[in-house]
């Protein structure tokens, strides 16, 4: 059950995104901030997928693949289908969900390194596929996407078209943070009931968790299954703001991006990969200012807070709090 | 008393290699029963064909009626035939009370989406599962350790601890991996103690697989002796104390000396 503190420390984290954030970007005129966050606010949610495949104590590198599968199951059911976004937005995590299940029953059994490497794999052979496909249009990709259309259930208008919004920034911020915090509300909730108890048992010793009666097959198809679902819907998501998609839109620089916005945050905090994509994207924006150093600097900051932070920026917190 | 556990002609070959070689016996219900031989006997190997962690070559291993071997480990588990393992396979970064819940696993009657939606059976699945996990601390004596991280314990305790998650899935029985592996004298006979206690409080049948000759005399009602893979023996502890084979397959090793 929820404490006041949980409740509290929610409805400060509600207020910011809702009310705070777009107040202070009108106040500084800086609108581009919008796009800046809702990319943020999407890759933590494919980042809190990675984080849960953490959880079983998977690696997982192939993130970018669903959010590619994702963003292409959206975008041909919007153009070929002409379905409304709203609706295929589940149908993409469901088809991620699904072909998660398929590609998993044989990979999951493997562990370490091996899992690793065949998740970036994936990645690229998503990629290619897309290529390849007859109806994928290959590198030309799709574009033209019309923006998300009304959302109207039983005559009621749920969410406005957004061609006819004055300002469509804005309401796919809103958009992206809402989906972000039921991402987080979700993963958090696993976390906390016995299906995220079961996962950690599953993470510090499998054949002890098969020992005690745990269908450990299971349990992995599953945690994969809902993390390639939150690629699949931020994958769809982007999308939806870009109106354009290429087999190069995501890719494996991408995935390992996901997994290191898990490993930057803290892989022992559900919110970990949250801050993680939030500093990640901010920091390497900040350096673009360093021109050709970017890179480096870069990598030599994350090979740093790796030596200095190994259990995530949020371990700051946990050693504060035990010191007081 | 009827056979709970049957061992039926069971091998396992590895390439040419074979490991365990037609090898049949049964456990009885309530009783607590060795299996022992020379290091490479294949002891161990036989340990893990009776829990599913290997499939068999040929044989079959029946518990009440139904076969169980070449099934997955969990629905073994699952029918009551629960394996330990030997020390460090805890769960480690889980306090000791944690790790003794989570094994409550088989025992929940809400689905996982039940739990995850926090359904009233759910709530009172949880309870029972802290309820009983503290009367097995108590069992065990992990009182004043209930909250310590397991992968600060010293060795006793992690083998206690392991006991204690096989415990919480209250087997019918329980197969426990070289129990006294590592032990002094003293703790030998407080773990010995222990499993006698496991049989006599709890109802469990016991079948162990060790070394620690002293200790399979006190504590075994019998002992089944392996050795190259094959059984050469099969009695009560002062049956096979004076069993020409086993002391011929012993001979040699001065540390092994039968009956002390």
């Amino acid at each position: 059950m929820m404490s006041k503190k949980t409740i509290a420390s929610l409805a400060a984290f509600a207020l910011a995104v809702y009310a705070v954030v777009p107040l202070a970007i009108a106040a500084s005129g800086r609108l581009d901030f919008y796009y800046t966050l809702t990319s943020v606010a999407l890759l933590s949610i494919a980042s809190a997928g990675v984080w849960l495949t953490f959880y079983i104590g998977r690696i997982n590198i192939g993130q970018g693949a669903y959010a590619l599968m994702g963003g292409y199951a959206s975008a041909l059911l919007v153009t070929q289908l002409g379905l409304g976004f709203w609706w295929t937005l589940p149908l993409a995590g469901a088809f991620c969900a699904l072909v998660a299940v398929l590609i998993g029953l044989p990979i999951l059994r493997l562990r370490g390194v091996y899992f690793a490497m065949v998740t970036l794999v994936l990645t690229e052979v998503t990629r290619l596929t897309a290529l390849a496909l007859p109806f994928t249009n290959g590198a030309k990709g799709i574009t033209s996407i019309p923006l998300p259309g009304a959302l109207t259930i039983l005559g009621i208008t749920v969410i406005p078209d957004f061609s006819t919004l004055e300002n469509p920034k804005l309401a796919f911020y809103f958009m992206a943070v809402t989906m972000m915090m039921l991402a987080y509300a979700l993963v958090w909730r696993i976390v906390n009931s016995r299906l995220g108890h079961l996962c950690r048992s599953l993470q510090q010793n499998e054949e002890l968790a098969s020992s005690i009666g745990v269908n450990t097959a299971y349990l992995r198809v599953l945690a994969y299954a809902i993390s390639s679902f939150m690629g699949g819907i931020a994958g769809a998501s982007f999308v939806a703001i870009s109106q354009s998609l290429y087999p190069s839109s995501f890719q494996v620089a991408d995935s390992v991006n996901f997994m290191l916005n898990c490993f930057l945050g803290g892989l022992g905090y559900v919110f970990g990969p949250m801050l993680g994509t939030l500093l990640l994207y901010f920091g390497w924006d900040l350096l673009f200012a360093t021109g050709r150093f970017q890179l480096l600097i870069y990598s030599s900051l994350m090979i740093v807070l790796m030596l200095v932070l190994p259990n995530g920026v949020l371990s700051l917190l946990e050693r504060k709090g035990a010191r007081a | 008393m009827s056979n709970i556990l049957e061992v039926r002609e069971v091998s396992k070959r590895f390439g040419g290699l074979t490991a365990v070689n037609k090898v049949s016996f049964n456990v009885k219900q309530g009783e607590i029963l060795s299996v022992i031989g020379p290091n490479g006997a294949g002891k161990s190997t036989l340990f893990k064909l009776i829990s599913s962690f290997l499939p068999t070559s040929s044989g079959e291993v029946w518990f009440k009626g139904e076969r169980i071997n070449n099934l997955a480990p969990h629905v073994v588990a699952r029918k009551g035939v629960v394996r330990t393992f030997q020390e460090t396979t805890i769960f480690r970064s889980m306090t000791v009370r944690e790790n003794i819940i989570v094994a409550h696993h088989l025992r929940s009657r809400a689905s996982l989406l039940g739990f995850f939606l926090g359904s009233r059976l759910a709530a009172e699945d949880e309870a029972s599962f802290a309820a009983s996990a503290d009367g097995i601390v108590d069992f065990l004596g992990l009182g004043a350790i209930r909250n310590e991280l397991a992968s600060n314990l010293p060795q006793g305790h992690l083998r206690a601890l392991g006991m204690a998650i096989g415990l919480a899935t209250q087997p019918a029985v329980l197969l426990l991996d070289e129990p006294f592996a590592g032990m002094n004298h003293d703790e030998t006979m407080q773990m010995v103690r222990l499993v006698k206690r496991l049989r006599d409080e709890r109802g469990v049948t016991v079948l162990l697989v060790e070394h620690d000759m002293p200790a399979v005399m006190k504590i075994s009602d019998r002992i089944v002796v392996i050795n190259f893979g094959e059984k050469i023996a099969e009695g009560t502890p002062s049956e096979i104390q004076n069993n020409a084979k086993v002391i011929e397959a012993y001979l040699g090793s001065e540390d092994a000396a039968i009956g002390m």
